[in-house]
């Protein structure tokens, strides 16, 4: 029988497999930023122990950076001390660090993928859930806890059970206005927050295959928010033109051996997975969320589902979500007013949202009654769009670019959604005060977030490109 | 790791699904750089107002409540991977949480700490919370030598799955690092036998 790629690249990584224990699983690639590492270095200081390979171990500094003057010392203390710590254990410990100041620094699954870190067939975790996002290489990556952290310092391996294989097809063509945001929305809806629990989700179908590697990442991105342990997307050749000539992929004889053995990795004709779904690109409208988890979305013409539809036993949770977010069974969001757009986060704060954005937005300005953050995912997509004169279109229009961080996707530094406030967001959490205590996220596309910014409301996007 | 024991205690009732950890522990809480203190603001969102007084709805306040087993909806720590999560539920002094459901990052992180995160039927979490609303006083019982968890006042059990390594780092008090750290050597041998040399 034939393997999915999964299990390619998971049997390709086991150290040793034995009856009763979880598999001990090679790690290619750690990636680690300042909020989840410091308890994992104290732990090899206690132990007496080094980082046994710091060469495949970068960091860099995102969850509690500002993203305005970065050049000048982070004012909130502990912020400030989070991420000197970081400083001191990766030059203690020999890993290089891309930190605030750096041309590479930014949001750790930003950053990854761009200088060619990130590559098909590798294992590659974080202390991050949205590590997932390294998927849409062919990649096995996932978020991991602390003590992980620390295994994977102490010993490059992890302790694991293979996960299980879910296959997710999107075939077809994707309407006008509807982009990768909405596909990876749209399937959560539909599978709930829970429903890949368990799971490594492969995406495949015509429409997956019709994405840019951005725009697969920004579905790997979300696969954590349907509870897979990670999501990926079989490489081929729109993969390997985009880690082609960059900062560390493989060159001359060796890239040549590299991209015929990522030609192996796709899922056998015979492969079984343990579930499939299929989902037609055509019933995809742009999405949006009403509620306090991110399976709570609807197409944006939609109403948003009764309380009496729900099973019984979660009604309770339901009823909170909606009095939290301060709407009603059946109330449609179109022309719902706006108070703060946010456009950042691992999933879509890349060159090409920054330049999706800025099309839509050229020569209008932005709503009154609106605040407009813009962050992008690393100095390098920073650069990048100021060379466009993006930045031009954004102060034209009445906001700004700011300087790259995770910023209000979870408030950790001073970005933050006022209490009761509502946000269109492109991040993926809408969690009751992720974006601040008692702020109101809804979860959207870039585009879809840039005509709220200008409406000063929602507005369904199909009717305004 | 401390060691697991069999538990008799009371329980602390949060019939809500979905709980993510952003809730168990909102991130502005994360800039510590030690493990310790995460209790004081375990669903700290939820458990006090903005002027950070205690708010007299939440079961956590209420002195009715107490134990060292929470029960929760299902889907019980989904989202962030945040360890923090784990280290607030054990610092707050519970040593066993049971839901119908876990999301898979903290379930691992749970299992990493010394909290025994127990996975039971809807039907059999019903009854919890039927016991528990009933007479806060009914404790569980659980026991991870037999694998049960045993609603007292009723006799109603439950024999729970655990992979059977973890059970035995558990009762042992052991952590993964241990283990993996005995087998450097096999680890070592693999590194030389990578077909793909050019990961670094």
């Amino acid at each position: 029988m034939g393997k999915t790629l999964v299990e390619k690249i998971w049997d390709a990584h086991v150290v040793k497999s034995q009856e009763g224990f979880p598999d001990i699983l090679y790690i290619d690639t750690h990636l680690i930023h300042e909020v989840t590492s410091p308890q994992a270095f104290d732990g090899l200081r206690k132990r007496g122990i080094p980082v046994f390979r710091p060469n495949q171990t970068v960091a860099t500094a995102d969850h509690n950076v500002p993203t305005l003057n970065q050049h000048l010392p982070i004012q909130e203390e502990l912020s400030r001390y989070q991420v000197d710590m970081l400083t001191k254990n990766t030059k203690e410990f020999g890993v290089e660090l891309y930190g605030l100041g750096h041309p590479y620094q930014g949001i750790v699954h930003v950053i990854g993928p761009e200088l060619g870190i990130t590559q098909p067939g590798k294992t590659m975790v974080c202390g991050d859930s949205h590590t997932s996002t390294h998927g849409a290489f062919g990649a096995i990556a996932f978020g991991i806890g602390t003590s992980q952290v620390e295994q994977v310092f102490a010993t490059q391996c992890l302790l694991l059970q293979k996960p299980k294989t879910m296959k997710i097809e999107v075939n077809g063509e994707l309407a006008k206005g509807v982009g990768a945001k909405d596909i990876v929305l749209y399937i959560i809806s539909k599978t709930t927050a829970a429903g890949g629990t368990g799971y490594f989700v492969e995406f495949a179908g015509s429409a997956i295959r019709s994405l840019s590697m951005e725009g697969r990442m920004t579905v790997c991105n979300m696969s954590i928010e349907m509870g897979a342990r990670g999501g990926l997307i079989a490489p081929d050749q729109t993969t390997f033109d985009y880690v082609q000539g960059r900062e560390f992929a493989p060159k001359g004889e060796a890239w040549d051996k590299a991209v015929d053995y990522w030609k192996t990795l796709y899922s056998d004709e015979d492969a079984q997975f343990d579930a499939v779904l299929q989902f037609d690109a055509a019933d995809i409208q742009p999405m949006i969320t009403y509620g306090t988890n991110p399976g709570m979305g609807i197409g944006i013409s939609d109403a948003i589902p009764a309380t009496a539809a729900q099973p019984e036993s979660e009604q309770p949770s339901y009823e909170k979500a909606l009095n939290y977010m301060g709407f009603q069974d059946n109330q449609k969001l179109i022309g719902h007013p706006v108070d703060y757009v946010f456009i950042g986060s691992c999933t879509n704060s890349r060159i090409e949202d920054l330049r999706t954005v800025a099309s839509f937005v050229k020569g209008k300005k932005k709503a009154d009654n609106v605040e407009v953050w813009i962050v992008p995912g690393s100095k390098q997509v920073e650069a990048q769009a100021k060379e466009e004169g993006i930045d031009k279109i954004f102060e034209e229009a009445g906001f700004i670019l700011r300087e790259p961080g995770c910023s209000a996707c979870l408030g950790m530094n001073e970005d933050k959604i006022p209490a009761g406030k509502y946000c269109i967001s492109t991040s993926n959490r809408n969690f009751e005060g992720r974006q601040g205590p008692n702020a109101r996220t809804m979860l959207a596309s870039p585009l879809t977030a840039a005509a709220a910014a200008v409406a000063g409301k929602i507005v369904d996007v199909r009717e305004v490109v | 790791m401390k060691k697991f024991e069999k538990l008799v205690s009371r329980v602390v009732p949060l019939p809500i699904e979905n709980i993510d950890t952003d809730q168990i522990i909102p991130a502005r809480f994360l800039k510590a750089t030690t493990r310790e203190g995460f209790g004081n603001n375990l669903f700290r969102d939820w458990r006090y107002d903005s002027n950070d007084q205690p708010k007299a709805d939440f079961v956590m306040n209420d002195p009715t409540y107490s134990g060292k087993i929470l029960v929760a909806g299902k889907n019980f720590g989904c989202g962030s991977s945040r360890e923090h999560a784990a280290w607030a539920i054990e610092d707050y002094g519970f040593n066993v949480v049971i839901s119908s459901f876990f999301a898979d990052i903290f379930k691992g992180n749970a299992l990493n700490n010394g909290v025994l995160p127990i996975t039971v039927p809807d039907d059999f979490l019903e009854k919890i919370f039927a016991a528990v609303f009933a007479d806060p006083t009914n404790e569980l019982t659980v026991d991870l030598e037999t694998q049960t968890v045993t609603i007292n006042a009723t006799g109603d059990s439950f024999e729970f799955e655990i992979n059977p390594y973890k059970k035995s780092c558990l009762i042992n008090g052991y952590d993964d690092i241990d283990y993996i750290l005995s087998q450097k050597e096999l680890i070592e041998d693999f590194e030389q036998t990578r077909p793909f040399s050019f990961y670094k």
